[in-house]
């Protein structure tokens, strides 16, 4: 006990599952020396079970609730009630069912034009919803959330941190009008907008680099902690 | 029939989607509600198709014997072991299914991404040289962020002001271009689908 390495016992099922969490994660830092057998065990294992888990997943959150117990429901509301409305709404559900299962028809090169009826539907579904979803949010919340500072201020410094904001806005959209060539008082303005882009992409990296060492920093307190018990 | 079919479905659809924004009614919403049932629908048999693809892929693989073919074994096997837990002890707190996914899915994935921190780091030392203005504001911000997010910078008020300051308005401001410039480009291309200009999503004859 005084040596400090107190490994987490194999007789628990948590105690197995610390072992295999962490040969796991040993396994797939080897990758940090070079491409090893042991890494791309590791790897094929984590591809296999993440699919599996999102099969499962979708299953019973989507097709199970929305999909196969309603057509059960609408057969067995045909089976009892026989009526004409039973039937429509047994047909109604059966719809997208039908236009899923129509999906497979591309593992057949025949029938594999079939599956864009319900590619056609998923897509114009996407395009038809995202035009005013991304107006909304992308376009006039974003322009709104950039001049509504103007009627707030309240200080010096907030009036110049708003109009940092106007400027950085408007030349960085200047940066990405490429119908004109970035010359002249055109060409400084879109200097301008790079100068803004660079501080974002700097942010940005800070920020990802911060939170992959944050999961780095987790992966190595469980090594120490959970499994070696050298960290009390 | 095999291509305008499909395209006079995706208009039908795209136009009642935009549609229903502009009417609020009952109507319109359950139109909306049920769209969106029938969407997540057919992802999930378009996800099973992936899954269909993706172990035809594998096995044909292993059967041929190709270089690596194990690997390839180990990918359906987990994959086939993962199904098999939930569709039979279903996805509870403490069922075998959830076991697997704390014990070797969560710390595996935690690992995968926290591998990055390694690799951006190399990258940041090779390509990190203040060579002109825009070099030096990407080092100047990038560093600037992470000392100032750091729990050391953090304690330091003037780097946490400066990151803060930093990421609440110039970084802000061209996050907000990019923004409007990718919702103008989204709505761009939305209209070319639904208007049946942009084809490609059908594939060949």
């Amino acid at each position: 006990m005084d040596s400090g390495l107190i490994c987490v016992s194999l007789f628990t099922s948590e105690g197995v599952g610390i072992w295999i969490a962490s040969i796991l994660t040993l396994a797939i830092y080897s990758f940090l020396y070079r491409d090893n057998p042991i890494y791309r065990f590791s790897e094929s294992l984590l591809i296999g079970i993440s699919v599996g888990f999102l099969l499962v997943t979708t299953f019973d959150t989507t097709l199970l609730p929305k999909a196969f117990e309603p057509v059960g429901k609408g057969i067995i509301g045909i089976s009892e009630s026989g009526g004409i409305n039973s039937f429509a709404i047994f047909v109604w559900i059966l719809i997208p069912v039908v236009l899923g299962f129509l999906m497979f028809t591309r593992f057949v090169p025949r029938y594999a034009w079939m599956s864009r009826v319900a590619l056609a539907l998923y897509i114009g579904f996407g395009a038809g919803a995202s035009i005013p979803a991304n107006m909304q949010s992308y376009i006039l919340r974003q322009i709104d959330a950039t001049i509504r500072p103007f009627l707030n201020i309240d200080s010096f410094w907030s009036l110049v941190n708003a109009l940092i904001v106007l400027v950085g806005l408007i030349s960085t959209l200047f940066y990405f009008f490429f119908s004109k060539e970035q010359k002249g008082a055109f060409g400084k303005i879109t200097r301008l907008g790079t100068f803004y882009l660079m501080i974002f992409f700097g942010a940005t990296f800070g920020y990802t680099v911060m939170a992959r060492i944050s999961l780095l920093i987790g992966r190595l307190t469980f090594l120490m902690k959970d499994w070696l018990g050298l960290i009390s | 029939m095999r291509r305008s079919f499909p395209i006079l479905v995706c208009f039908g659809f795209g136009t009642i989607m935009l549609a229903q924004f502009f009417i609020p009614s009952k109507l319109s919403t359950g139109a909306y509600n049920e769209i969106t049932n029938w969407v997540q629908i057919i992802y999930a048999f378009a996800l099973i198709v992936g899954v269909v693809g993706l172990i035809r892929y594998h096995l044909s693989r292993v059967s041929r014997r190709q270089g690596g073919w194990f690997f390839n074994l180990v990918t359906v096997s987990s994959l086939f072991m993962m199904a098999f837990l939930g569709f039979v002890w279903g996805r509870g707190d403490h069922s075998p299914f959830m076991w697997v996914f704390n014990n070797m899915m969560a710390p595996m994935q935690a690992t995968v991404f926290s591998l990055l921190a390694f690799f951006v780091a190399s990258a940041a030392y090779r390509g990190f040289v203040a060579r002109n203005i825009e070099a030096f504001l990407l080092l100047f911000s990038a560093v600037m962020i992470m000392f100032g997010i750091a729990s050391i910078g953090n304690s330091i008020p003037p780097f946490s002001d400066i990151a803060n300051w930093i990421l609440m308005n110039p970084s802000m401001t061209a996050r907000r271009g990019i923004f409007i410039g990718v919702g103008l480009g989204t709505i761009a291309v939305s209209l070319r689908v639904i208007l049946g200009v942009e084809r490609t999503y059908l594939g060949k004859e």
